[in-house]
């Protein structure tokens, strides 16, 4: 019955997500070949990644803003440490430690610092962002060797790594959130702190873990990011909090935590990847995309909570 | 004459002047303090327009503080704000976009602080002078350098910066009419948010669109470096002709390497020096020009 339940969870907005491409596909001849489907999904791939962390955080009930800066730091540092030093594996490190560290020190600041994750995290989107604009002037960092971009723009056997990536961290959050006691612990945290304290569970470690999480995730979605274009940009990744939320929240989990599925995420991250595709595709006129977005997002959201109460 | 009262002379030479030069500033005016409000010095192109400013007011002997909005229209007018607090002579301004440019340009009449707009442009207000690139005449020079390319009938395609971005439409403008002067098929005319990342994505979507398409205008360089990722990873570099706009390091290391066949430079330093010398002679009692065109030159593998 658990099971089951984490599964239905996120199938409304399914529901929304195959109308979405049966309109596509209906609109535009060239929509359903198997090339444009790897096109959504690696254009997806980065905010997918990251949406996992975000999910994470907004299951205990938190929430992160300081994505977009995230991905901007990480990647311009990581960037000139690859320019400069010419080892693709150091300027890796770098890349996921220096979004990790931001995790830790998010999960730190609002455990033991008791500052909300909505101020917390707000204070490093601009701090990171700020330090991203210090550290390289300004100027974006570009072409770099084959072997750091392979995150972003390698493949194996053919298939690219932006779709192996996105998978195996799903595959691999899935089992985490649903097969082991971290999992349920997370869940637990998000519907009643407290209580969970009291079984004797030391929450703030758990919530400092989930941070970290999150931050690596992050890392690992700008190594991707700046893998694809071949290049580390200052500006890299705007909007891209807003994003990963909305994929979070399209997909079914909910804001106040303890609710909501990876899948559902997932598929989130997919609503918003197949939309911007297939407005391309039809050459809509740019006014009208953001009008367009805005509905369906609202649409889908409909759906799901429709098809929730249908259940309950 | 020894090393140490050579060294002596040229100390007392330099202090001499020093106390003659705030001497003269003194009796004409104190010195001049600009401001200028740049949208996002995250761009290449505002860091040079930046340079040129600072550069061109040390030559004047202005101070200048410079502000970044980056990219946020709320802070730029907070920017813009501070300024006014400061009492700076002159407001310098180069607006997120043209409706944020006449909020901040408002605050500033109000202050009776008069203002210079570099590059962009303000959607109302009263401005001393706009010192701009001739964009829609270098959204032709791309137009008909892409045209040369390719044979009539052939498939383009447009990427624009932000709806509602005054100064690159006028760019896609240029471009626009020289493609539909020489009877090209513009099959794709989408927005990537002026940014690389949302370039290439764009591009890989009209190519799946558009397989035959053999041409490309960019509003700026970022998409259009975003595009050629693109273009390459769809292994269609020999088909698909990519132009930008702006002349940004980036793109000319690409045109360089034959990934990118060309952009339209504009010439962003030269922009920051004429706003301060335009500002200067404002203040002086000249008269100055309303709209000051910054020539624009294309740059491709050739040249």
């Amino acid at each position: 019955m658990k099971l089951s339940f984490g599964l239905l969870r996120g199938t409304g907005s399914l529901i929304a997500l195959v109308l979405i491409v049966i309109v596509f596909s209906v609109t535009s001849p060239v929509f359903l070949e198997l090339n444009n489907l790897m096109n959504i999904i690696v254009q997806v791939a980065v905010i997918s990644v990251i949406a996992a962390g975000a999910m994470f955080i907004i299951l205990t009930g938190g929430i992160d803003l300081s994505v977009g800066g995230m991905v901007a730091l990480a990647g311009v540092v990581s960037a000139s440490v690859v320019r400069s030093s010419g080892s693709p594996a150091l300027a890796i490190v770098v890349c996921l430690g220096v979004a990790l560290m931001f995790g830790i020190l998010a999960g730190a600041l609002i455990t033991y610092g008791k500052i909300p994750p909505f101020v917390c995290t707000l204070g490093i989107m601009s701090v990171a962002r700020g330090l991203a604009f210090v550290y390289s002037g300004g100027i974006p960092i570009s072409n770099f060797p084959a072997a750091f971009r392979f995150a972003g723009a390698g493949s194996i056997a053919g298939v690219p790594m932006m779709v192996i990536i996105p998978i195996v961290v799903y595959a691999a959050l899935w089992v985490v959130l649903n097969r082991t006691p971290f999992g349920k612990i997370v869940y637990a945290i998000g519907s009643n702190e407290e209580a969970t304290q009291l079984t004797g569970i030391n929450t703030r470690k758990y919530k400092i873990i989930v941070y970290a999480l999150a931050g690596l995730l992050t890392g690992l979605g700008a190594l991707m990011y700046i893998g694809r274009i071949n290049s580390g940009h200052p500006n890299s990744a705007l909007g891209y909090e807003l994003d990963a939320i909305a994929a979070v929240v399209i997909g079914g989990t909910s804001l106040s935590g303890g609710r909501g599925s990876i899948v559902g995420t997932i598929i989130g991250a997919l609503i918003m990847g197949v939309i911007g595709n297939g407005l391309n595709l039809l050459n809509i006129d740019p006014y009208y995309q953001s009008v367009v977005l805005g509905t369906v997002i609202v649409l889908a959201v409909m759906i799901d909570q429709n098809s929730k109460n249908q259940r309950a | 004459m020894s090393m140490k009262k050579l060294m002596t002379i040229a100390a007392m030479a330099l202090a001499v002047t020093a106390i003659a030069g705030t001497a003269n500033a003194e009796t004409a005016k104190k010195a001049l303090v600009f401001g200028y409000a740049v949208q996002d010095l995250g761009n290449q192109y505002w860091v040079k327009v930046a340079e040129g400013v600072k550069d061109q007011a040390k030559e004047m002997g202005v101070s200048v503080v410079v502000m970044d909005a980056r990219t946020d229209a709320a802070r730029e007018l907070a920017n813009v704000d501070d300024m006014i607090q400061k009492k700076v002579d002159a407001v310098l301004l180069s607006p997120w976009d043209a409706n944020s440019g006449a909020n901040a340009v408002a605050q500033a009449n109000k202050a009776k602080i008069p203002v210079f707009v570099l590059d962009i442009g303000v959607a109302s207000g009263d401005i001393e002078s706009l010192i701009v690139s001739d964009n829609l005449g270098g959204g032709k020079i791309a137009g008909k350098y892409i045209a040369d390319m390719i044979k009539p009938g052939a498939e383009v395609a447009h990427i624009s910066c932000q709806p509602g971005y005054v100064i690159p439409a006028l760019r896609g403008k240029g471009f626009t009419e020289i493609m539909n002067q020489t009877g090209m098929k513009i099959v794709a005319a989408q927005s990537a948010d002026s940014q690389r990342a949302k370039g290439m994505n764009v591009m890989q979507n009209i190519l799946q669109a558009h397989p035959n398409l053999q041409a490309v205008f960019a509003e700026n360089d970022e998409m259009a470096l975003g595009a050629i990722e693109a273009v390459a990873a769809a292994g269609k570099s020999a088909q698909v002709k990519v132009v930008g706009f702006d002349g940004t390091d980036d793109a000319r290391a690409a045109i360089k390497d034959g990934r990118l066949a060309g952009t339209v430079a504009q010439v962003p330093y030269e922009m920051g020096k004429l706003g301060v010398k335009t500002a200067v002679a404002f203040l002086g009692g000249k008269t100055v020009e309303k709209t000051t065109y910054v020539p624009v030159e294309l740059v491709t593998p050739a040249k």
